[in-house]
C-alpha cells in the first residue's frame, strides 16, 4: 500500500510543525515540511501530493492580525499552485494558524473567491477573554458536515487549544444558519459528555460563535479548526484519562485515511 | 510626555483608523478604570491607527484596506489626509512606540505595500483609545500614565498623536580619545559615573595605571569595553570576590571569622568536585549547563534574570528575558524544547498611595511580565512548563522575573574550538542604540530617575526573528559549519566576539555590522544589546554554505572580522583602528575585589503563643495568600502543549485545575526512548529573611522532592543556582548571600545534586532598601520511564495517605508565622538521609506502587494535604498525632524531606515494605467530600474539599 503523500507549509513563525509531521506520519502518511518560499520559487511541488497541510504557530508573529500575512502569500505568491492543487481535488487541512491563514485567504469563504478576500463573511478574532489562552477542550463534527471523513470519528475529540485570535464570528445573521445548511460547519466545541457547549466558557473556550471550532469549504475538500489534535497522539499525552476513541490521533487516521 | 517633535509636514502622510478590532484590549482598559478611581468614565473604545507618509489614493487605500488591514467581519476602517487640530475630537488618548523600539508590524506593513504593488511607503502606528465619559485632560494623562503607555518604550498624547518615522537617529561616527592617565581619583571616579560605566575606583585605577604602562589614553571604544567585560553582570565579581566573613549568635557573639576565598569556588564549584556524575557533560563552562539525557541525546538548561529592565517595561524585559535565555541555549548547540519563568511581584492589591515614585504599580508589573513571557515563549513554539510566583511588598519596585530555557542536542555536537583564520559572523538583527549599557545598568541600584536615564537599556524582541536563528543554527550545527558559537546578550558584540576570541585574538570591523539607520558611533555598534544576534566563528570555506542556509531562514549575516592567533582584541572603523588591548588584560585585568560580610543568626526561640487557634482559619489564610494561591490565570497564557509532548502539566487533577509539584515532558527528538524530562523549583525568599542558609538547603530540598514527586530518578538531577541579591558592598547583604550560598552548599552534597549553570544578579536595590535576597534552585532530572510519570492529585476514594519522613518543630522562617507577623523559632534543616526516602519513593513509582506523591513544603503537611485534596476533589480523614506532638507544628511545620503519597490498600505491604527503616506514617483515608484532621481526639481541620478548592481558585489574579 502508497502511503499517501502530504505536505506541510512552514512558513516564518511555523511552530507545530514537527509534531504535525508526526501525527501525519503515525497515521499512515508520507509528510515532507516545505518552506512556503520554496514551493513559491517551485523548487517544491504540490503535484503528486494528496494533501497540503498549514500547521499552526505565529506565521509572520501574527504581525497586522493572526494568519494575514501567510494569507497574503497563499493569495499571491501561491495562488496559482493553490488553486490548481485545490481545483484538481487535493485536501488543505489548516490547524490553528493554519485556519486562520485559510480563512484570512478566502479560501474557506462563502462563494467568495480567493483573490477579493475582503468580502469574507467568516472570521476569527480575539478571544472573547481577550488574552491568548491554553486549554483542553472536546470538539465533535457537526452532523451533516461537507468533511465526509470527520463524520467517522465516533465520539468527541479530546485535545487543547492554545490561541488568542481563535473566536470564530460571522458577518450577518443568516451566516451561520447558512453555513450548517450547507455542510460546512466542520467541528464544534462541546462538553465532555458530547453535549452542547451552548456558548458556556471554558467548553466553548473563545466566544465562537455557535460554539464553531472548525469550517470547510462546500466540497469538504478544505478543512480548518483551531484545536491541536497533533498535541493528543497517545494515551500518555492526554491529562485525564479518556477513551483511545478520544485522541486527536484518531483524527488523523480518519484524515489520512480518506487521501 | 507628549511628544513635541512635529514630522506632520508632508501633506502625504495619511492616517488610517480600523475601527472595531480592539474590543479585547478596551475592555481589558475599561476593567482597571476602578483602579484609578475613574470608574465613571465609562466605557473604552480601542482603535488601530496606522500613518503612511505616502502617495496612495482613495482607491489604492481601500484595496490596502480589503486586503490586509481592514477584518471585513468585525472591522470598519476611514482615513485623512489633512488632520489640522483636536477640535471636534472625543476625548482620547493615542500611545505609539518610541522611535528606536522594535516594532515588527510597520516594518512587515511596509513591505507588504511592495508585495501589494503599491508605492513604497514608510509606516509608523498607534493606539486610539476614547472614553465615553468625556473626562478632561487630567484624567487623561492619568489614565495614559497609568493604564495605556510605558514611557520606557512608548509616547503618547492626548488627542492626535503626530507620527514620527523610523530614521537615522545616530550620534556621531567619531571615536574618541578619553584622557585617564592623568586623572586624580576624584576624576576617574567622575568619568565612570557619568559615562554609566560602572567601574569601581579601584577598577579605574587599574584602567589609568594599564593605560600609563601603554604609553597612551584609550579611545571610547577601548573604556566601554572594559566597562562591559568588567561589569558585575559579565564577570561575576561578587561570586569571585575574597571575603572576609564575620558569623555571629542571635545575641551578637562572634561564632566565627573565615576567609572566604570565593563563594563561586567554595559553594557551586566545590559541591561539582564531590558529586562527579557520569552524566553530566558541560558544567559552567558554556552560556548553558548540558547533561546526558539518552545515548544519543543531550540536555541543556540555562536560568537568567531579567529584573530591572522588567521594572521599567514590564513586557519588553520579560519579552527579551525570554529571547535572551534562549539564545544562551542556542549558544551550546541545543535545540530550545521548553521554557520556565519564576516570578517575584509586590502584592497586586497594594494601595496606589503606597507605590513608590518611578515605580510601576505591581499589578501592572505582573500583567506585562506575563503578557511578554507568553508573547515571545508562544510565538516560537516553547511549552512554558514550569514556575512559580511568590508575591512579597519587598518585590514592590525590584520585582523578579527568573526565565529558563531546556535544551536538547546530539551528544558531542557543540564545536567550541575556532581556529586562527576562522571567520567571526555575526547572524540576525540589526544594530541600533538598543539596550546601550545593558550590562552595567544591571550592575547598579534601580532610582526614581532610572526610567529616564537608562530607558535605552530596555528593549522590546522579535520571536519571529529568533525562531528563524533557530533553524539556522540547527540546521549549521548539524552540517558542521561553525566551530564555536556564542550569543550576544548584555554587552552586545563586545562580550560576544571579546569572549569568543580570547584565547585567540581576534580582528573586528565595526562598519561591517548591519545597522537599523546610520551614524551609529563606533563604541555604540560595538555595545549595542540590540536582541536576537548570534556570532558564529566560521571556516572561510563553510561560509558560502551559511550564506546559503541564512538566505532560506530570512537571517542576515555579516562577516565582521577573524580570528588571529596573537591574543589581542583588535577594534577596526572605517580603516582606522579604534581599540588595540591585549585579551589577557580585557579578560583578567580587573582587580579581584575584597569584601566584607557579617551574619547573625536568627533566634531559635519560637515566639511566646500561638495567635491562630482556629487551623480551619489558619488553612484559609494560607490558600489565599497570593503565593500559595491558584496560578491558573497566568499559566492559561502561556502555551504548555506546543511540541506535543507534555505528559505532567502545571494543572492537574481531574478539573485541570490543581497545583503540580514538577512537571514533566517527552521531547519530540526523544520519542521512542522512553524516557522523559522533569522540571521544577525551589523557592522560599520568606524563610531567607529568618535564615538564609536554611532557605538555601530548603530550596535544594524542595526542587529535588518535586523532581521526584513527578517521577524523576533521585540520581540523575541537576541543578541550577539563580542568586537575586541587593548590594553586596553592604556587608549584611553580603553575609545573608554567603550564608545561603553555604545552605544550598550543604543540602546538594548531602543530596549529591550537582550545579550545572547558574547566575546572580545583584543590586535589586531601590532607595536603599533591599529585595528579601532570594535564592532559586531550579532543577532538570530524568524520569527513566515515561509510562511512570507520577501526579499530586487524590486519586481515589478508598486509599490510604501516608506521610514519608518525620516533622519536627520547625516553624521558623515559616509561611505561617510570615502571615502572623512572627519571628523567631527553628528553620529546618536538610539531612543527607533525605536521599534514601527520595530512592525508595522513586522505586515504588518506577514499580507502579503510588498513585499520588506530593511534596510538604510551605503551610506544612495541612497544605499539603489539602492541595491533593482539592486537586483530586477527593475529601480525607487524618489524624496527625503521631506526627509531632505539638498539633500546630504536626499541621504547619515546614520541615524538609517530607512527601505524602496515596496508596492503594492492596498495596500498603509493598510501600511499608520498601520504606521498613524509613519514618513512614500512615495518616488516615481518602474518601467523602470533607477534609477532617484531627490531633489527640481534637478536629482541628473540617471543611469541605470544594470550599477549599474555592478559598483557593478565589484570590486569581
Amino acid at each position: 500500500m502508497t502511503r499517501p503523500r502530504v505536505l506541510i507549509l512552514h512558513s516564518p513563525g511555523t511552530n507545530r510543525d514537527a509534531e504535525t509531521l508526526r501525527a501525519l506520519e503515525l497515521a499512515g502518511a508520507e509528510v515532507e515540511i516545505a518552506h512556503v518560499r520554496d514551493v513559491r520559487a517551485g523548487s517544491v511541488s504540490l503535484v503528486g501530493c494528496r494533501a497540503v497541510v498549514l500547521p499552526g504557530g505565529f506565521g509572520y508573529g501574527d504581525a497586522l492580525g493572526a494568519g494575514v500575512l501567510q494569507a497574503l502569500d497563499l493569495t499571491t505568491w501561491l495562488q496559482d499552485a493553490v488553486g490548481t492543487f485545490v481545483g484538481r481535488g487535493g485536501r488543505v487541512l489548516g490547524i490553528c494558524n493554519g485556519f486562520q491563514t485559510l480563512v484570512k485567504s478566502g479560501l474557506l469563504d462563502d462563494g467568495c473567491e480567493p483573490a477579493k478576500p475582503g468580502n469574507r463573511a467568516v472570521t476569527l478574532t480575539h478571544n472573547e477573554r481577550g488574552h491568548f489562552e491554553c486549554r483542553w477542550v472536546h470538539m465533535a463534527p457537526a452532523a451533516d458536515c461537507a468533511a465526509d471523513w470527520l463524520r467517522g470519528l465516533s465520539m468527541p475529540i479530546f485535545c487543547p487549544v492554545a490561541h488568542g485570535e481563535g473566536r470564530f464570528l460571522t458577518r450577518g445573521s443568516d451566516t451561520l444558519n447558512h453555513l450548517a445548511a450547507q455542510g460546512r460547519i466542520a467541528l464544534r466545541y462541546v462538553q465532555a459528555d458530547g453535549g452542547a457547549a451552548a456558548g458556556s466558557y471554558p467548553h466553548n473556550p473563545n466566544g465562537s460563535a455557535g460554539d464553531v471550532a472548525g469550517i470547510c469549504s462546500p466540497d469538504g475538500l478544505v478543512v480548518g479548526f483551531m484545536p491541536h489534535p497533533e498535541d493528543h497522539l497517545l494515551s500518555r499525552h492526554s491529562p485525564v484519562p479518556v477513551p483511545v476513541d478520544a485522541m486527536g490521533f484518531r483524527l488523523f487516521e480518519a484524515f489520512v485515511e480518506a487521501l | 510626555m507628549a511628544s513635541s517633535i512635529s514630522y506632520w509636514t508632508a501633506s502625504t502622510v495619511i492616517r488610517l483608523e480600523i475601527r472595531g478590532g480592539l474590543g479585547h484590549r478596551a475592555r481589558a482598559v475599561t476593567a482597571q478604570l476602578p483602579f484609578l478611581g475613574l470608574a465613571a468614565i465609562g466605557a473604552c473604545e480601542a482603535t488601530a491607527v496606522y500613518f503612511l507618509d505616502a502617495d496612495l489614493d482613495d482607491d489604492a487605500l481601500e484595496f490596502l484596506c480589503a486586503r490586509l488591514l481592514r477584518d471585513p467581519v468585525t472591522e470598519t476602517a476611514a482615513w485623512m489626509r489633512d488632520p489640522r487640530d483636536n477640535a471636534g475630537s472625543p476625548a482620547a488618548v493615542e500611545v505609539a512606540r518610541k522611535r528606536g523600539v522594535t516594532d515588527t508590524e510597520t516594518r512587515v506593513l511596509e513591505n507588504a505595500l511592495v508585495r501589494l504593488g503599491l508605492p513604497p511607503a514608510r509606516a509608523a502606528r498607534a493606539t486610539r483609545y476614547e472614553f465615553a465619559g468625556a473626562p478632561g485632560d487630567e484624567d487623561l494623562h492619568r489614565i495614559a500614565r497609568n493604564l495605556l503607555c510605558n514611557a520606557t518604550t512608548e509616547r503618547y498624547a492626548v488627542g492626535w498623536l503626530q507620527p514620527e518615522f523610523e530614521e537615522g537617529a545616530g550620534h556621531s561616527s567619531r571615536c574618541e580619545t578619553i584622557p585617564v592617565r592623568d586623572l586624580t581619583d576624584v576624576r576617574l571616579a567622575a568619568l565612570s559615573r557619568d559615562r554609566g560605566l560602572a567601574l569601581s575606583l579601584d577598577e579605574m585605577q587599574v584602567i589609568r595605571q594599564a593605560f600609563r604602562d601603554f604609553g597612551r589614553d584609550p579611545t571610547d571604544v577601548e573604556l566601554e569595553t572594559l566597562a562591559q567585560t568588567w561589569s558585575e553582570h559579565c564577570q561575576h565579581k561578587t561570586f569571585k570576590a575574597r571575603i572576609r566573613f564575620r558569623h555571629e549568635d542571635p545575641q551578637g557573639r562572634t561564632i566565627g571569622t573565615e576567609t572566604i576565598d570565593g563563594i563561586f569556588d567554595t559553594c557551586i564549584r566545590a559541591v561539582n568536585c564531590e558529586v562527579a556524575k557520569t552524566w553530566l557533560v558541560s558544567v559552567f563552562e558554556d552560556d548553558a549547563g548540558v547533561i546526558r539525557f539518552t545515548d544519543d541525546l543531550d540536555l541543556a538548561f540555562k536560568v537568567e534574570t531579567h529584573n530591572h529592565p522588567s521594572a521599567l517595561d514590564p513586557f519588553g524585559g520579560a519579552h527579551t528575558g525570554v529571547g535572551g535565555v534562549v539564545r544562551d541555549v542556542l549558544g551550546v548547540s541545543a535545540r530550545p524544547i521548553a521554557a520556565t519563568d519564576v516570578l517575584c511581584f509586590g502584592p497586586p492589591d497594594l494601595p496606589d498611595a503606597e507605590v513608590p515614585a518611578g515605580t510601576l504599580h505591581p499589578r501592572r508589573i505582573r500583567a506585562g511580565v506575563v503578557r511578554g513571557i507568553g508573547d515571545y515563549g508562544n510565538k516560537l513554539g516553547l511549552p512554558t512548563l514550569s514556575g512559580a510566583i511568590v508575591y512579597d511588598r519587598g518585590y514592590v519596585s525590584n520585582p523578579l522575573v527568573y526565565c529558563g530555557c531546556i535544551g536538547i542536542a546530539p551528544h558531542g555536537a557543540h564545536p567550541t574550538a575556532a581556529e586562527v583564520g576562522d571567520l567571526v559572523v555575526a547572524l540576525g538583527g540589526r544594530t541600533g542604540l538598543d539596550g546601550l549599557h545593558g550590562a552595567t545598568f544591571s550592575s547598579a541600584d534601580l532610582a526614581e530617575d532610572t526610567r529616564e536615564t537608562q530607558g535605552s537599556a530596555v528593549q522590546i524582541g522579535d520571536p519571529i526573528l529568533e525562531k528563524g536563528l533557530m533553524e539556522l543554527l540547527g540546521q549549521a550545527r548539524d552540517e558542521q559549519l561553525y566551530t564555536a558559537v556564542t550569543d550576544c546578550g548584555a554587552g552586545g558584540f563586545s562580550s560576544a566576539i571579546g569572549e569568543m576570541g580570547e584565547e585567540l585574538g581576534v580582528e573586528v570591523h565595526l562598519d561591517r555590522i548591519r545597522v537599523k539607520y546610520p551614524d551609529l558611533a563606533p563604541w555604540e555598534l560595538w555595545l549595542s544589546e540590540a536582541q536576537e544576534r548570534m556570532v558564529v566563528a566560521v571556516p572561510p570555506a563553510r561560509l558560502a554554505r551559511l550564506q546559503a542556509l541564512a538566505d532560506h531562514w530570512e537571517v542576515e549575516l555579516s562577516v565582521l572580522g577573524k580570528f588571529t592567533g596573537d591574543r589581542e582584541l583588535h577594534i577596526r572603523h572605517e580603516g582606522r583602528t579604534v581599540g588595540r588591548l591585549p585579551m589577557d588584560f580585557v579578560h583578567h585585568g580587573w582587580p579581584r575585589p575584597e569584601l566584607n560580610a557579617f551574619h547573625r543568626e536568627p533566634s531559635t526561640c519560637d515566639p511566646a503563643g500561638t495567635p491562630w487557634t482556629d487551623g480551619d482559619q489558619a488553612l484559609k489564610t494560607l490558600l489565599t495568600h497570593p503565593s500559595v494561591a491558584s496560578k491558573e490565570a497566568v499559566i492559561r497564557t502561556f502555551d504548555h502543549e506546543v511540541r506535543g509532548g507534555t505528559l505532567v502539566r502545571p494543572l492537574t487533577g481531574p478539573c485541570q485545575d490543581g497545583p503540580a509539584d514538577g512537571v514533566v515532558f517527552e521531547p519530540l527528538e526523544a520519542a521512542g526512548s522512553g524516557r522523559a524530562v522533569a522540571v521544577a523549583q525551589g523557592i522560599n525568599p520568606m524563610l531567607g529573611l529568618h535564615d538564609p542558609y536554611a532557605m538555601g538547603g530548603s530550596a535544594v530540598d524542595e526542587a529535588i522532592r518535586n523532581l521526584v514527586c513527578a517521577g524523576a530518578d533521585p540520581d540523575h538531577i541537576a541543578l541550577l543556582d539563580n542568586f537575586c541579591w541587593g548590594n553586596p558592598t553592604l556587608p549584611d547583604r553580603l553575609g545573608a548571600l554567603v550564608r545561603a550560598a553555604q545552605g544550598c552548599r550543604d543540602a546538594a552534597l548531602a543530596l549529591q545534586a550537582p550545579f550545572i549553570s547558574g547566575k546572580d544578579s545583584l543590586y535589586n536595590e531601590y532607595a536603599g532598601e533591599p529585595i528579601p535576597g532570594t535564592l532559586l534552585i531550579s532543577g532538570i532530572g530524568i524520569v527513566p520511564d515515561v509510562d511512570r510519570c507520577m501526579t499530586a492529585h487524590a486519586k481515589h476514594s478508598g486509599s490510604l495517605l501516608f506521610v514519608l519522613g518525620d516533622t519536627r518543630a520547625e516553624l521558623g522562617g515559616s509561611l505561617l508565622h510570615c502571615l502572623y507577623g512572627l519571628s523567631g523559632g527553628v528553620s529546618p534543616v536538610t539531612e543527607a538521609a533525605f536521599g534514601n526516602r527520595y530512592r525508595a519513593l522513586h522505586g515504588l513509582i518506577r514499580s507502579g506502587s503510588v498513585l499520588s506523591a506530593h511534596d510538604a513544603s510551605e503551610g506544612g503537611l495541612a497544605l499539603a494535604a489539602v492541595e491533593m485534596a482539592l486537586a483530586g476533589r477527593v475529601g480525607m480523614d487524618l489524624d496527625l498525632t503521631a506526627v509531632h506532638a505539638d498539633p500546630w507544628h504536626a499541621l504547619f511545620s515546614e520541615s524538609n524531606g517530607r512527601i505524602l503519597i496515596e496508596v492503594d490498600p492492596e498495596a500498603v505491604g509493598v510501600v511499608t515494605d520498601a520504606c521498613r527503616d524509613l519514618p513512614l506514617l500512615r495518616l488516615g483515608r481518602l474518601g467523602g467530600e470533607r477534609v477532617l484532621m484531627r490531633h489527640e481526639g481534637t478536629v482541628h481541620v473540617d471543611a469541605a474539599v470544594e470550599a477549599l478548592a474555592a478559598c483557593w481558585r478565589g484570590a486569581e489574579m
